[in-house]
């Protein structure tokens, strides 16, 4: 990057630092740090909506409708994450190429299934295998997303369903007494009141999330902690114009402080939800915050 | 939150339409990137190695266009036959376990000799307790030896096992051992005789690619008749590595 870094070996340690903490390697570890926090920003509403629709789904009436919902909550969440991780991505992966290649390739007249293969035709692959590799990233970065959005949603899932159950009755029956429908009920009493109940359980998810990304490298998305493993690992001579021995404690320890301040700054943002959310609320923090306004 | 579910939407739709006309395939080459001198990421965040060499020269000579691909060792077999790349160079010895998965072509890299590095002259390597990376024929080796395997999922942590005394020693691939034992200073060293395994290094593809590995096959073929398979084994194995007559 800098036009002294030509023969690292003659640098000076100073020198020598600021040349190898630019090399095309640690940009790829600095863009992963990106790469991570937008994949936290886009999973953690994807993954609300996905708990919300299974709450209520879980909530529904209609029987069936609420197997499927209780269904959708115990089944992901009693599957390790890793093995969903491994065997779900894969199978989605061959669900979708399975269904292109029956639209796009009628006239294919050989098994789908080959022994251990599952082979498509090249019209069908997604991406096409002469896509350019950025489309790959980004594909393994959507199937990525709505992977998590399935795992944390469930989780996510349950801890709705309890918060919504938690709303106290009376509120409810107040409602009714106003002439409520049970869907004006739902929206205007019920859901204003039972974040306040859900945000510990919900926060306690978005810290796990956070902290989840490592399985991202069994999609092939390159995140903070393969990079921290890759560049920390003992480099010799022969590789590389920076050879060290094993740094890869120093970028965990570097991981550690960015999780920290991550983690801090999580903490602080849901601390100011949790005032705001429970003001006027009929529990003992909405109580609290009357008596000191009053 | 509708705007951020429309960008996810959105976001998932255009790695769908990337769709351009399927003229002229890409063989997309996986690889584990973290097996030096084999494969690795080079300072400037690309695969290197001889198997980037070699692959490229591969697929020059069938004429083909490649692209490399990275993919964690655990997963690196179910990735290739679900279809997510064409072949795999990791530094993967033809084994007939493996062989009941996938096919190999012949072997780019003669069998390979495994060594055992420790930190003492005296470690036990048939009693002791003795670092493997996972899913390999050296960990396979090990398991049956009567030492005491611990298994890790990288290379790079069997060494850092044995540096720090977890494991009496790490049994693995000599070339991958040969720098590192260089460059340690003589902290750590070669013990017990060195073991030949496996049958050699070949390219894993998926059993129904029959046409690819024999386009593989005989651009191998061309480059050990040639000599040129031969240089390059030098050039990155060093001159004593074993070539092929």
């Amino acid at each position: 990057m800098f036009s002294f870094c030509t023969d690292p070996s003659l640098l000076n340690d100073w020198f020598w630092t600021a040349c190898y903490l630019t090399t095309g390697v640690h940009m790829s570890f600095y863009l992963s740090f990106l790469k991570v926090l937008l994949l936290l920003a886009v999973t953690a509403p994807v993954a609300l909506a996905f708990g919300f629709g299974g709450a209520m789904l879980a909530r529904a009436r209609f029987a069936p409708l609420s197997w499927v919902g209780k269904g959708y909550i115990a089944l992901v969440r009693g599957v390790p994450d890793i093995a969903f991780f491994l065997f779900f991505v894969i199978a989605l992966d061959q669900g979708i190429e399975y269904l292109r290649h029956k639209v796009l390739c009628s006239d294919w007249d050989m098994p789908i299934r080959q022994g251990n293969d599952f082979v498509v035709c090249q019209a069908a692959k997604m991406p096409l295998g002469n896509a350019a590799q950025w489309v790959h990233e980004t594909y393994g970065f959507a199937l990525a997303v709505f992977t998590f959005a399935i795992v944390f949603g469930a989780f996510a899932a349950n801890v709705l369903f309890g918060a919504m159950r938690a709303v106290p009755h009376p509120q409810l029956e107040t409602a009714a007494a106003y002439g409520m429908s049970h869907r004006q009920t739902f929206w205007r009493v019920l859901v204003p009141q039972m974040w306040v109940y859900a945000l510990p359980g919900l926060s306690n998810l978005w810290m796990v999330l956070i902290k989840a990304t490592p399985l991202l490298f069994l999609l092939g998305v390159e995140d903070i902690v393969y990079w921290a493993r890759e560049l920390g690992g003992t480099k010799t001579a022969r590789f590389t114009d920076y050879p060290h021995p094993d740094y890869r404690m120093w970028y965990f320890l570097a991981l550690l402080v960015f999780y920290l301040i991550f983690t801090r700054i999580s903490e602080v943002a849901l601390d100011r939800l949790m005032k705001r959310l429970t003001r006027g609320q009929a529990t003992t923090g909405g109580e609290a915050q009357r008596r000191a306004g009053a | 939150m509708k705007k951020i579910l429309l960008a996810t939407a959105a976001l998932s739709l255009t790695a769908g339409m990337a769709v351009a006309e399927s003229h002229g395939k890409t063989i997309r080459m996986g690889t584990e990137g973290a097996y030096p001198p084999y494969n690795f990421i080079n300072d400037a965040g690309e695969v290197d190695g001889f198997e980037r060499e070699l692959g490229d020269e591969l697929c020059k000579r069938a004429e083909l266009t490649c692209e490399w691909v990275k993919n964690d060792w655990d997963s690196i077999i179910p990735n290739l036959v679900s279809g997510n790349y064409d072949n795999i160079m990791a530094g993967m010895s033809i084994t007939d376990e493996r062989r009941e998965v996938v096919a190999f072509t012949q072997d780019y890299y003669p069998p390979t000799a495994s060594a055992y590095v420790a930190a003492s002259e005296d470690a036990d390597i048939e009693g002791g307790v003795v670092a493997g990376q996972t899913a390999t024929i050296q960990a396979a080796h090990v398991a049956e030896s009567g030492a005491t395997l611990i298994e890790f999922a990288t290379p790079e942590e069997t060494v850092a096992a044995v540096r720090n005394g977890e494991a009496d020693a790490v049994f693995a691939d000599k070339d991958y051992l040969v720098p590192i034992v260089e460059e340690s200073g003589g902290e750590l060293m070669f013990v017990g005789d060195d073991v030949p395994l496996g049958e050699g290094i070949g390219m894993a593809l998926r059993q129904s690619d029959e046409d690819l590995r024999e386009t593989f096959d005989a651009a191998i073929t061309e480059m050990k008749e040639d000599g040129s398979l031969n240089e390059l084994l030098k050039k990155w194995f060093g001159d004593e590595t074993t070539i092929y007559e």
